[in-house]
């Protein structure tokens, strides 16, 4: 090789490329607010967790209830229901998961009541698996919320929450 | 390209102004001077039906936006408010809901004669693009101004619509939670629709700008599909001729937007959209609003959430794309005697998914969708490669002159 004398980085070159990576991160730092603006604010954040009595929901029932602007599902299942959640091969699921994962004691199921297809909510005590159907897309949930047929990729997810007695569950 | 006469300015004061700002030899030349070709037909009025109506959209909303207010709680209220005690706000508020629906049907006009007339071959692909731009801004304008009204249909048009990008692998969630500014479409969502439905058609007009920039640099193109050669005997200058034409073609268009303005105001609406939004509470039967029915149609068919939400798209994107795929080397469908065929069998495609998304999707509609679906991707992948390369076209006559003499 030739000598590189002539395409040596000079003191100009060295400074061309810090200034431009200067005016790089300037300009990230001012765009950064004006994207993260868009995310949800302090208020919305703090939304408090919620508390729900459910000694009064009999055996069989399905209740909705409102935590942080979303329905949850609040399912007092029935023995037979059980049953069905329970006597599934797991392999089988398209989204894999026993129903002794998805709940803290088998009479109560707790599921976000949205669908993981679109954001529908789903009708419950419907469709081939007497669980939830949805209307939007036609998306068809087990007893334990669980999806079997249409386009949704997911299970209805399970919030988080704890039995604060029998029957007083937190949620959030 | 030379025009059929030039601006010649005899006051002092457009002189004085023309050698410091020549926006008069330019309006001169753009809609006075400018060679359009003698053989256009009605279905080139679109574009200025399509002027007109962005205008209209513009001038209707900044009114209504004087009585709306874009608070989850007083949304609904303001609208009815609107309907009820605003002077003339009924007709203002309808005129703009249907003026959506006409704007739409002009710009499906507006594209299906293109793709008839082969408009997107060189050299007016980057016109063509233009032209899908300005079809995706609509879109997004029309889909954030129908949440507005922040009724039933509103709500849950707007949560199945922003659920779409919960379906990118990894950051989906993430990307949504951001759109709504909280865990679901709410106060947040509504606030930041109305500034970007508010700031959308503004960066339309400026892209209708460029696109008729790249019209007004490569010439239009005509049925016949054979460029200007001479402009004395092709052509005739836009004053009075296209600018006559353009307005009897918004006249008649008028009388259309008139009778659904002031006879079925409510007809392309959906009656679930005067029943507040109720985030607790999904409707039995979601349907967007008619122009994006094939869409919806296409995003159904599909079993599979990343799938269908792909396909949708695609469906939109191909269209950027067709200079590309038609090998044709005859640009005019006039003289495609196999495309012509395959054209109408594409339009009646986009009708039926257009029926089919506003149906349940349930048994034999599934079924009908899924092959439409698959017939509209393969007008786009294999008919129009494929047909340039195999078909048999007919002679194309050597000047627009020709075509127009062999008439008489
Ligand atoms: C590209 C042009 C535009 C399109 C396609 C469009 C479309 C729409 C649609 C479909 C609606 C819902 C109508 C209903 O169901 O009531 C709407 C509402 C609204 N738009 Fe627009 N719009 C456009 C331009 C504008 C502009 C420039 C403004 C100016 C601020 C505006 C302001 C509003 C307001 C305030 C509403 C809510 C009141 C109502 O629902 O009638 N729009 N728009
Ligand atoms: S939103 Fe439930 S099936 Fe599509």
């Amino acid at each position: 090789m030739a000598s590189a004398s002539t395409v040596e980085p000079t003191r100009r070159d060295f400074l061309f490329i810090a200034t431009g990576a200067m005016a790089a991160v300037g300009a990230a730092a001012v765009v950064w607010p004006l994207i993260n603006q868009m995310s949800p604010d302090a208020s919305t954040l703090a939304m408090a967790s919620t508390e729900v009595d459910i000694g009064s929901i009999p055996v069989g029932q399905i209740v909705t209830i409102k935590w942080r602007g979303k329905p949850v599902f609040i399912s007092h299942r029935s023995p037979k229901e059980i049953e069905e959640a329970q006597n599934v091969d797991v392999a089988t699921l398209r989204d894999p998961q026993p129903d002794s994962a998805r709940v803290k004691k088998p009479e109560w199921l707790i599921v976000i009541g949205v669908c993981t297809h679109l954001g529908c909510i789903p009708l419950g005590h419907q469709g081939d698996y007497n669980g939830w159907f949805c209307p939007c897309h036609g998306s068809v949930y087990d007893t334990s919320g669980r999806i079997r047929k249409g386009p949704a990729p997911l299970n209805l997810a399970v919030p988080e929450y704890s039995f604060l007695t029998d029957t007083k569950v937190k949620i959030g | 390209m030379h025009g059929h006469s030039t601006f010649e300015p005899k006051n002092g004061f457009v002189k004085w102004l023309e050698a410091r700002l020549p926006i008069l030899s330019f309006s001169h030349e753009s809609f006075v001077a400018y060679p359009t070709p003698k053989n256009l037909n009605y279905w080139w009025t679109f574009g200025a039906i399509l002027s007109f109506m962005l205008v209209a959209q513009i001038i209707t909303g900044v009114v209504l936006a004087m009585h709306y207010t874009p608070e989850s709680t007083m949304a609904f209220d303001s609208v009815e408010k609107i309907m009820r005690d605003v002077n003339w706000g009924w007709m203002l508020r309808y005129a703009h809901s249907n003026g959506a629906s006409m704007f739409f049907f002009a710009v499906y006009i507006h594209m299906f004669r293109g793709i008839y007339y082969g408009s997107y071959k060189a050299p007016r692909e980057v016109l063509w693009i233009l032209g899908v731009i300005i079809f995706l801004l609509m879109m997004a304008t029309g889909f954030m101004g129908y949440v507005l009204p922040w009724g039933q249909m509103s709500f849950w048009g707007a949560t199945v619509i922003t659920n779409l990008f919960s379906a990118i692998p990894f950051v989906g969630d993430q990307i949504t939670v951001w759109l709504w500014g909280g865990y679901s479409v709410g106060n947040p969502t509504l606030n930041r629709f109305f500034s970007l439905h508010y700031l959308l058609p503004f960066v339309i007009a400026a892209v209708v700008g460029l696109h008729v920039w790249a019209l007004h640099v490569v010439g239009q193109n005509n049925p016949d599909g054979v460029d200007i050669k001479d402009v004395k005997k092709d052509s005739v200058p836009f004053t009075p001729h296209a600018t006559m034409k353009d307005s009897l073609g918004i006249a008649v268009f008028l009388l259309l937007y008139a009778w659904f303005i002031f006879f079925v105001p409510n007809y392309l609406g959906d009656a679930d959209n005067y029943i507040p939004a109720n985030p607790m509470k999904t409707p039995p039967h979601i349907v967007p609003e008619w122009y994006f029915l094939p869409f919806y149609a296409i995003l159904r068919s599909i079993p599979n959430k990343l799938a269908g939400v792909v396909a949708m798209f695609a469906a939109i994107a191909l269209l950027a794309f067709l200079p590309w795929l038609d090998t044709s080397k005859v640009r005019s469908g006039k003289y495609r005697p196999l495309f012509k065929i395959f054209f109408w069998i594409f339009a009646a495609t986009a009708i039926g998914l257009g029926y089919l998304g506003a149906m349940p999707p349930e048994g034999g509609y599934v079924l009908a969708a899924r092959l439409l679906s698959v017939s509209y991707f393969a007008f786009f992948l294999v008919i129009l490669p494929v047909l340039g390369l195999v078909e048999k076209t007919k002679p194309v006559p050597a000047t627009i002159a020709d075509a127009v003499l062999a008439k008489h």
